[in-house]
């Protein structure tokens, strides 16, 4: 919060252009994305998986972080989006920008239609659901193995060339700075909604579900319309993984990714936009040197690592951050 | 203009065996102070929330504005004009003053669920916020997150959210409870000020501020409405007297 004197110096509509406008700490965020092309060039392939998984938390962010949609099946959306991305591909069409495209209406469309269920329950039931809503795709796409490939996975996807001309190349730079693109635009349609008249109305929701309907809030529609656009943003993440991966497998659809997801948001922060991009790249920095250092027992100390952030920072990791700042800001 | 803004009818509702609104015949006309009074568990709140639909009545009708409401769901009971506060605060704790009211706004305009413009955008949504939170003594505190505000501002909040969905008939569930002496009369002075075209049912306590406010009672007792009337019917009926009032409360007030 702002001094008072500053507030009071300031018209309401002054006052929620200046919580609007992007910060210089965020300026100096996006800027350091791209130092992986310059510094860790032999790590870009990791890069460009931690920006797709960023992308996946940013959308968990906008129902869990913002709307207090608690879901356990998350990646039920982005493995429809990865199938469809991957079976176009496999049909034909490696065209990546359409694909993406498809790829978004398809989990759009299952968001939508799922999204019926979801809005009329909350809290541990709502688990239970999402939880059974990611099962049941798992094992769907395990028995349809005629088109998914079951087990072994989707084979025969490639990828052509960016605009039909940038190659994806075996060092990960073009898979990097298209997911990276991918992962700012989306950001930026993100930061826009959560500064909307709506996603107001989704804080509202998290706040006190029960007060909303007495200011004449819809708040299942609400619920519809959030669940929905993050089924989308999920289903790109998805199609960009399948895309620069040129693979999906069913672990793409399965609980291991619905709960990594969730950690990550944890571990970064929810309700902040960027918690789930910090958490993504801490926790994936730290599978690979962790999974280097001891390949069976990395997720002994990724539990750990859970435990200490939810104990000592249970904002996350940005939480803490935001919190140590002002308190620096307080003493000086 | 001849329909009440609010009446209900035959309303019914029990709780097992437990009866706790019987036969309850309400006729609220437009702009009128009302006070709803009674002793504990004479089903003043569940009266209110078979009213705005958070309960269903086992039988009766509720009729707003003349048309029938029973069967509408809370939210567009609100977006007709039925709107309430609650007893214990229910706000949104990590939302300022401002952006709750302006939240309220918004859905009531039926802007809530633009997402691609920004809030500083909707510069005659906040300033309808504003302006309402100025009314209620607010303004200074606007930009402070809901549970950093004072009990009484909080109270006062309530009214805010209440007032920005531009009620015809608004039911305060114990406006001032919990609030000290002093500031529930500033709470009450803000409440008498509101519109006159804004019919008001408010369940209170304390008789010195029902008489003070209220143009009429209504007194239930055991789920039923046992009378109906100016504030000085009520201080003189026998009836009241024996079932609710203490004697010496109500000749103070009278």
């Amino acid at each position: 919060m702002t001094s008072a004197g500053l507030t009071a110096s300031l018209s309401p509509v002054q006052y929620l252009q200046a919580q609007v406008r992007w910060r210089w700490s965020e300026i100096v965020f996006w800027l350091a994305t791209l130092l992986p092309f310059v510094l860790t060039p032999s790590y870009l392939v990791l890069a460009s998986q931690i920006a797709i998984t960023a992308l996946f938390a940013l959308s968990l962010d906008l129902i869990l972080g913002y709307s207090g949609i608690v879901s356990l099946g998350h990646a039920a959306y982005f493995g429809v989006g990865a199938y469809t991305a991957g079976l176009l591909s496999q049909a034909g069409w490696g065209e990546p920008l359409t694909g993406l495209a498809v790829a978004a209406v398809a989990a759009g469309l299952f968001g939508y239609v799922t999204s019926f269920v979801v809005a009329r329950f909350r809290h541990l039931a709502l688990i239970m659901i999402t939880l059974g809503i990611g099962l049941v795709m798992q094992e769907a796409a395990n028995s349809a193995n005629w088109i998914t490939g079951g087990s072994d996975g989707l084979q025969g996807i490639r990828t052509w060339p960016l605009f039909g001309r940038i190659k994806f190349d075996l060092y990960g730079y073009t898979a990097y700075g298209y997911a990276l693109a991918g992962l700012f635009l989306i950001f930026l349609v993100a930061r826009r909604l959560i500064h909307s008249p709506f996603g107001l109305a989704l804080r509202g929701i998290r706040e006190n579900s029960a007060r909303m309907p007495a200011i004449g809030a819809p708040i299942h529609a609400h619920i519809r319309t959030v669940y929905t656009i993050a089924a989308i943003i999920a289903g790109i993440a998805g199609a960009l993984l399948a895309q620069t991966t040129e693979t999906v497998s069913l672990e793409s659809l399965g609980f291991q990714r619905s709960a990594d997801v969730l950690v990550m948001l944890i571990v970064g922060g929810t309700g902040r936009l960027y918690g789930g991009l910090v958490g993504a790249a801490v926790y994936m920095v730290a599978r690979d040197q962790l999974s280097g250092l001891n390949p069976q027992y990395w997720y002994f100390w990724i539990g750990l690592l859970l435990i200490a952030v939810v104990m000592l920072l249970p904002n996350g990791l940005l939480g803490g951050l935001s919190t140590l700042a002002r308190r620096l800001r307080a003493s000086s | 203009m001849s329909e009440s803004a609010l009446a209900t009818r035959g309303l019914n509702k029990s709780f097992g065996s437990l009866v706790v609104a019987s036969n309850i015949e309400l006729n609220l006309p437009h702009g009128v102070r009302y006070a709803l009074i009674g002793p504990n568990g004479a089903g003043k709140t569940t009266l209110i929330n078979l009213i705005t639909g958070a309960l269903r009545p086992d039988s009766g009708h509720i009729i707003l504005g003349g048309g029938d409401v029973t069967t509408l769901p809370p939210e567009q009971r609100v977006r007709l004009g039925l709107v309430r506060t609650y007893q214990i605060n229910s706000l949104f704790p990590h939302l300022t003053a401002l952006e709750s009211v302006t939240l309220a706004v918004c859905e009531r305009l039926r802007v809530a669920q633009t997402w691609w413009r920004q809030l500083p955008a909707y510069q005659h949504e906040i300033d309808e916020a504003y302006d309402i939170l100025s009314r209620l003594t607010l303004a200074p505190v606007c930009h402070r997150v809901t549970r950093e505000l004072a009990y009484g501002q909080q109270r006062l909040l309530e009214i805010a959210l209440a007032l920005a969905v531009k009620p015809k008939v608004l039911l305060l569930d114990e406006p001032a409870a919990g609030v000290p002496r002093e500031e529930s009369r500033e709470l009450f002075a803000a409440i008498a000020g509101l519109s006159s075209e804004i019919t008001v049912l408010f369940i209170e306590h304390d008789m010195d501020l029902v008489f003070r406010f209220a143009s009429r009672v209504i007194v239930m007792v055991g789920g039923r409405v046992l009378l109906e009337g100016t504030p000085h019917e009520i201080a003189t009926d026998p009836r009241v007297r024996a079932v609710y009032l203490g004697k010496t409360r109500l000749e103070a007030a009278s």
